[in-house]
């Protein structure tokens, strides 16, 4: 049959959308399917909230147009179908001394998954956001197949890199892969006291790829204390192979409460020996370390989990202490607590990154969490700073505008791609994106 | 046992998901990949793909059951490759058996598509592997051919053909060093069964080409893939035909 029609959720399986997926294998079929005319594409959905559902009405699903399409070895200009998996570009191209500039937390994200939400990764500091990378896309809007990217047709690329799918079908995508060493990381991981040395520690490491886990449950003197990563490629060195395991069940609600997510944090704090250590790992076990357990979202139970991430500037650093403070003190965070340093790298209207500090904290789907993800959401406004689209599943309307200034821009490009508004999502609705102010 | 690196493999019905995840793996081992089917626009890209993951060499053919007057330029387009020579068949079609109540004559393309077609390829392979002294076929079958079922019973009836056709070439080929593998998959989650109700335990095209890998390796004969199919069928197939009869399952 070519339309199943299903429940389907986004990674944080708190929200779910009923309707037909369609998924085709050759791009014939996809054509067949956009025949009369366009709909939403969607991924591997591992955007946490709504970005990839559309309730009650039609979406296809891209996986399975993956295929690799032609590789320079000289210049390391790789294009791809859209469907093609982070995770088995990095795996196939890094024994041969490539890889995706940019990668987020999870190897199962698509290309065009990438695209739509311009994603950043751990070397964000140097390297900017995944578009940046992108040399062009061939991509079917309202018109037809366009070719865009930086230079050629630039407007409708800036309204795609991070555009949440709205402006068309992204078909192909050319990525500039970038060299590494090799498909192994040497990863320096060192235990960091508290919030202030924190964040001297970020600003001033010079690692190539760089990462700090933060215990989201220690308070008082030690709020903010965690473990910062950095890595690098290198080669020639064994790593153990990785077993993949799936959670068989959906964990019961208590399994993430506080006592012993703050028992696990203490574990996983001390595990680093207080004088820091050197380790070797695969390439997927820095960049992607959850993916080793499959489903692992299901550890939240049925009614899921939601995760906050914003993004603010440098010079709001202590009203971020405030969240940290906040958060610590309800006692719901869970263990996954990211804080980041960026730098200024974006591509497209709607891209995330902005210099500054993002932190990301996972919360089960519980009432508290919701309403202090909400008062997260006014003090991140207040600060200057972002909700980034991939994780949010709660924020409201109002505060978009200001989050981002540019989305007038986004939207002309918008209706000029897709004018009968075929591409909407239950996010873009949502959060009114593409309602005229 | 050759190394897979100097091996060829035609691959029958290679725009399938099945077909693509096993034309990977073979890829990836560096043998050359023959990827023959209907669709050449996407064969070429497929070819594209599985160059780019490690094979010597992969090139798109034309291959269509119901013309079997184009097999020899396959056959002859193996032969021009060193080394062993492996075949797998991953063609067949499967009309909805209300379809084929309303017009009969679907039974003859069905059975084209997923027996004799293939059988007839084969055919003429079979004494080119023979002149070399060995390599292997895997024949993709189905669970449906085990038992004739109210809801797929031609589609059944086809594979079954093909399974005792399959179990005959082993036979043959066995005399001369090759091997036949015939592979039973349950129901793996392919275009053929996307939103079809009463799917369950679905397996994903990637496990069922590593099981056909590691089969092709230990020279198994018959595999169940995922191999919890051999029990359910078992069940199903002592099941007293005068109870059968009487099931819709």
């Amino acid at each position: 049959m070519i339309w199943k029609d299903t429940t389907y959720t986004g990674w944080g399986r708190a929200l779910a959308a009923k309707g037909g997926l369609a998924r085709p294998e050759r791009q014939a079929a996809l054509a067949s399917l956009l025949a009369d005319g366009l709909l939403p594409a969607i991924g591997n959905r591992r955007s946490y909230g709504d970005a990839a559902l559309n309730t009650d009405g039609r979406a296809i699903d891209m996986t399975r147009l993956d295929r690799f399409l032609s590789f320079d070895t000289e210049s390391g200009v790789l294009e791809v179908e859209a469907g093609a998996m982070i995770g088995d570009i990095a795996q196939r191209f890094a024994p041969l001394g490539w890889l995706p500039a940019v990668m987020p937390g999870t190897g199962f994200a698509t290309v065009g998954g990438c695209i739509a939400q311009d994603v950043h990764g751990k070397n964000h500091h140097h390297m900017g956001s995944f578009c940046q990378h992108v040399i062009s896309i061939r991509i079917r809007t309202h018109k037809g197949v366009q070719e865009a990217g930086p230079e050629k047709n630039a407007d409708l690329f800036r309204a795609t890199a991070g555009g949440l799918g709205q402006t068309g079908v992204i078909l192909y995508a050319k990525l500039q892969l970038i060299p590494c060493k090799g498909d192994v990381m040497v990863v320096t991981e060192r235990r960091i006291a508290g919030w202030e040395d924190f964040l001297a520690h970020l600003d001033r490491s010079e690692a190539t790829y760089t990462v700090g886990w933060i215990d989201a449950t220690a308070t008082g003197a030690s709020l903010g204390r965690g473990i910062l990563e950095e890595g690098e490629t290198g080669a020639g060195l064994v790593p153990k192979r990785i077993r993949y395991r799936k959670v068989p069940f959906e964990a019961p609600h208590f399994a993430l409460s506080a006592p012993i997510v703050r028992a696990f944090n203490q574990l996983y704090y001390r595990r680093v020996p207080a004088s820091g250590r050197t380790v070797v790992k695969p390439i997927s076990d820095f960049f992607f370390p959850l993916d080793k357990i499959h489903d692992w979202n299901r550890l939240y139970g049925k009614r899921g989990f939601h995760q906050f991430q914003c993004v603010v500037p440098i010079a709001s650093a202590p009203a971020l202490r405030e969240m940290m403070e906040k958060i610590a003190t309800s006692g719901l965070a869970s263990p996954l607590a990211v804080l980041k340093r960026m730098g200024p790298g974006r591509a497209g209207h709607l891209s995330f990154p902005m210099e500054g500090y993002t932190l990301a904290v996972d919360f089960p789907n519980r009432a508290e969490a919701r309403e202090l993800i909400g008062r997260l959401e006014g003090m991140t406004v207040s600060a200057g700073g972002r909700l980034y689209f991939a994780k949010d599943a709660l924020a409201g309307p109002e505060s978009m505008a200001a989050m981002y200034p540019e989305l007038s821009q986004w939207r002309k490009q918008v209706t000029k791609a897709d004018p009968e508004g075929r591409l909407a999502t239950d996010m873009v609705r949502r959060l009114k994106l593409r309602d005229e102010a | 046992m050759t190394k897979t690196a100097n091996q060829t493999w035609i691959i029958l019905g290679a725009t399938s998901s099945m077909a693509r995840a096993f034309a990977r793996k073979q890829a990836a081992e560096g043998a050359a990949v023959l990827l023959a089917g209907r669709d050449m626009d996407d064969l070429k890209l497929l070819a594209e793909d599985c160059r780019l993951r490690g094979a010597r060499l992969a090139e798109a053919l034309a291959f269509d059951a119901r013309r079997p007057e184009g097999f020899d330029a396959l056959v002859a387009r193996m032969e021009a490759e060193d080394g062993l020579l492996n075949a797998a068949v991953f063609v067949g079609s499967m009309p909805p058996q209300a379809e084929i109540d309303a017009d009969p004559s679907l039974i003859d393309g069905t059975i084209t598509d997923s027996f004799t077609g293939p059988a007839r390829f084969l055919q003429l392979l079979a004494p080119r592997m023979e002149a070399r002294g060995g390599g292997t076929v895997v024949g993709v079958g189905s669970v449906a051919g085990d038992r004739g079922r109210l809801g797929n019973y031609v589609y059944g009836a086809a594979k079954a053909g093909f399974h005792t056709y399959l179990s005959g070439l082993r036979n043959r080929l066995t005399r001369a060093g090759g091997h036949v593998v015939t592979v039973k998959p349950g129901f793996v989650d392919t275009s053929m069964t996307w939103g079809l109700p009463g799917m369950f335990l679905v397996a994903a095209p990637e496990k069922v080409a590593d099981d056909i890998a590691r089969a092709v390796r230990k020279r198994r004969n018959v595999i169940y893939t995922p191999f919890f199919w051999r029990f359910i069928m078992l069940i199903i197939i002592h099941v007293p035909e005068m109870i059968f009869k009487k099931m819709k399952i």
